[in-house]
């Protein structure tokens, strides 16, 4: 234990996903010796995030305002939906450059184990989007763990009675490295998965 | 296989040893308490990076040490390879393998392989289900390692629906609905993860079982054993496939499910298995002799040895204080077993409990100190 502030410091960093106690310390001498102009900043910033960021109404991505960026741009198609877990998932597909359609946040994944169901989520709101059969393709793009095929199952069935065009990423060995850098487990698995060549 | 040399430093009870091993038959003779097991499981801990008597590593650096090295030279179908280990508690191991350092310590496992008959492995036959059902998925595992990725999946599964039946259940008992609208989502995964698991264990245990009567029949000069797979799935074909496994999962999930929402708990898969052992017409475990029970649990081990074998290289044989339970003629014939393997390292306490047909090289253990006789 250290002395009132610091511990406090201590504490409040240690609460952050993926801070542990040690980190949490680390980070708070860290600040303890900063020039008071860059503790400012960061203090700024984190006001700002608070004060001037929110959810976006529409997809619940990040957004300055009512909507993000994405939903308020008039060159994207509406005919395409794509699901993700995470506002950080959506940063990752647009960094491929590849979908011009827009996106639905869910806000996770489900996971009884930590009491998420489809009422944690942002499930009503993707049905209430569906509902105008604007959307003609549904892109589930959960994370390829147990809990994103289990939410990305669950969505395809609930929404199965509207007739969309359902899709789901294709996963396997990464992509540039060597088939021997691939542990076994994932190994295993691509040769479950794998395809016909066509010729 | 065998392992040529092993050298351990800081490793349990040691501060520096070296071994340098012949094929054949090594004894490692000494008193309670001088390290002989330590090596063994030196040893093993190279072929599977992991202790068979302990869950973390701490226990294995020797008191007063930060790290424990164990370095072996194994020599595989004539080829010399050398993995060095290095264990810090409490910090990610490193491995070295022909010097060159490991990219992953993972990388390590299937280069050494060894078959470990410990007085632990009693639990085999005398144990709860889970001892078995853990002997079966650890040797799938070994066969084929991406069923660590199956059995990772199965458990992960069952904890995911087990959290969601206990909430609906506790909901119900409180007059609420409980939220169910996930549960056939689960099922899907937990049959298919399930299927996936079991499909693996009956094949295994076709292949295993001949060899498990075999080993029982020599050592005990007679007498029959049977293994048979109780699974918690009713009118299991165990020659079916996967998918057919798998539908029968779903359908027996779907006979039992207000069972399992009133109990919060899965009543039905591989986790509920057991696989039964006998000797003769009775059950082993709660029937069988102590010498009997040690014997199957030895049957076991050397069956998975002889399977083992049979997929490629022999893997090395670790006998810890295995004779000094077994009467005279059953200690006989496991000598005849051990002296048939490439390699069985083989420890006990009173150097007279190893029968005299066993020869090669003799080691004296005492105070973590190693000597050639
Ligand atoms: N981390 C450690 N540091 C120091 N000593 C240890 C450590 N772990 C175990 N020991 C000691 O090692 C000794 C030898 O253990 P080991 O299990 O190898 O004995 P053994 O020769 O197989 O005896 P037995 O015949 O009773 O099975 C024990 O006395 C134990 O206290
Ligand atoms: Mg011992
Ligand atoms: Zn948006």
């Amino acid at each position: 234990m250290y002395e009132g502030p610091v511990q406090d410091v201590i504490d409040e960093l240690g609460r952050l996903p993926g801070v542990g106690p040690k980190g949490a310390q680390r980070i708070a001498f860290f600040l303890l010796a900063a020039d008071s102009t860059d503790v400012g900043r960061l203090i700024a910033a984190l006001q700002r995030v608070k004060d001037d960021v929110a959810f976006c109404k529409t997809c619940g991505n990040v957004a300055e305002g009512e909507q993000c960026r994405i939903c308020r741009d008039p060159r994207r198609g509406d005919d395409v939906l794509c699901v993700v877990e995470e506002p950080k998932d959506i940063v990752a597909i647009e960094r491929t450059n590849e979908f011009r359609g827009r996106y639905h946040v869910l806000g996770g994944a489900i996971s009884p184990i930590e009491g998420i169901g489809p009422d944690q989520l942002r499930v009503r709101e993707l049905m209430v989007r569906l509902q105008d059969a604007t959307v003609t393709e549904l892109i589930l793009a959960t994370n390829p763990n147990l809990e994103g095929e289990a939410t990305a199952t669950y969505l395809a069935r609930l929404v199965k009675p509207m007739g969309l065009n359902v899709t789901r990423l294709a996963s396997g060995l990464p992509v540039g490295g060597d088939l021997d850098y691939a542990d076994e487990v994932t190994l295993g698995r691509a040769f479950e998965g794998r395809r016909r060549v066509d010729s | 296989m065998y392992v040529r040399q092993l050298s351990v430093t800081d490793w349990r009870n040691y501060h520096q040893a070296q071994l340098t091993l012949d094929p054949g038959a090594v004894v490692l003779i000494g008193a309670n308490g001088q390290g002989k097991t330590n090596l063994v499981e030196a040893i093993g801990y190279v072929a599977t990076l992991g202790s068979h008597r302990v869950a973390g590593d701490a226990p294995l650096v020797r008191a007063g040490a930060d790290r424990a090295v164990v370095r072996t030279a194994v020599v595989r179908a004539g080829r010399e390879l050398q993995i060095e280990l290095e264990v810090t508690p409490g910090k990610a191991n490193r491995a070295r393998v022909n010097r060159a350092p490991a990219t992953r310590v993972r990388d390590v496992l299937g280069i050494l392989r060894t078959v470990l008959f410990a007085p632990e492995d009693l639990a085999l036959v005398k144990g709860d289900p889970g001892e078995r059902r853990r002997f079966l998925d650890e040797l799938l595992v070994l066969r084929h390692p991406r069923y660590a990725g199956v059995r990772a999946d199965y458990d992960r599964v069952l904890k995911q629906r087990n959290a969601l039946l206990k909430t609906a259940g506790s909901a119900r008992r409180a007059g609420a609905a409980g939220d169910l609208r996930t549960l056939d989502v689960w099922d899907g995964h937990l049959a298919e993860a399930g299927a996936a698991l079991l499909a693996g264990r009956l094949e295994l245990l076709a292949a295993l079982r001949p060899y498990v009567v075999a080993a029982y029949d020599v050592l005990a000069g007679g007498g029959q054993t049977e293994l048979t797979y109780d699974a918690s799935v009713s009118e299991l074909d165990p020659e079916a496939d996967r998918a057919t496994i798998g539908e029968a999962l779903r359908r027996e999930l779907e006979m039992v499910r207000a069972q399992e929402v009133e109990r919060g708990i899965t009543l039905v898969g591989p986790h509920r298995d057991e696989l039964q052992l006998r000797i003769g017409a009775l059950p082993a475990r709660g029937y069988a002799s102590h010498g009997e029970s040690w014997s199957l649990a030895l049957a076991l081990k050397l069956a998975s040895y002889d399977l083992l074998s049979s997929d490629g290289d022999e893997p090395v044989l670790l006998l810890d204080d295995v004779f000094a339970e077994l009467d005279i003629t059953r200690r006989a014939r496991l000598a005849e077993r051990a002296t048939a393997a490439e390699q069985a390292i083989i420890t006990a306490a009173v150097e007279a409990d190893v029968p005299s047909s066993v020869q090669g090289q003799r080691y004296e253990v005492a105070a973590g100190e190693v000597r050639q006789l």
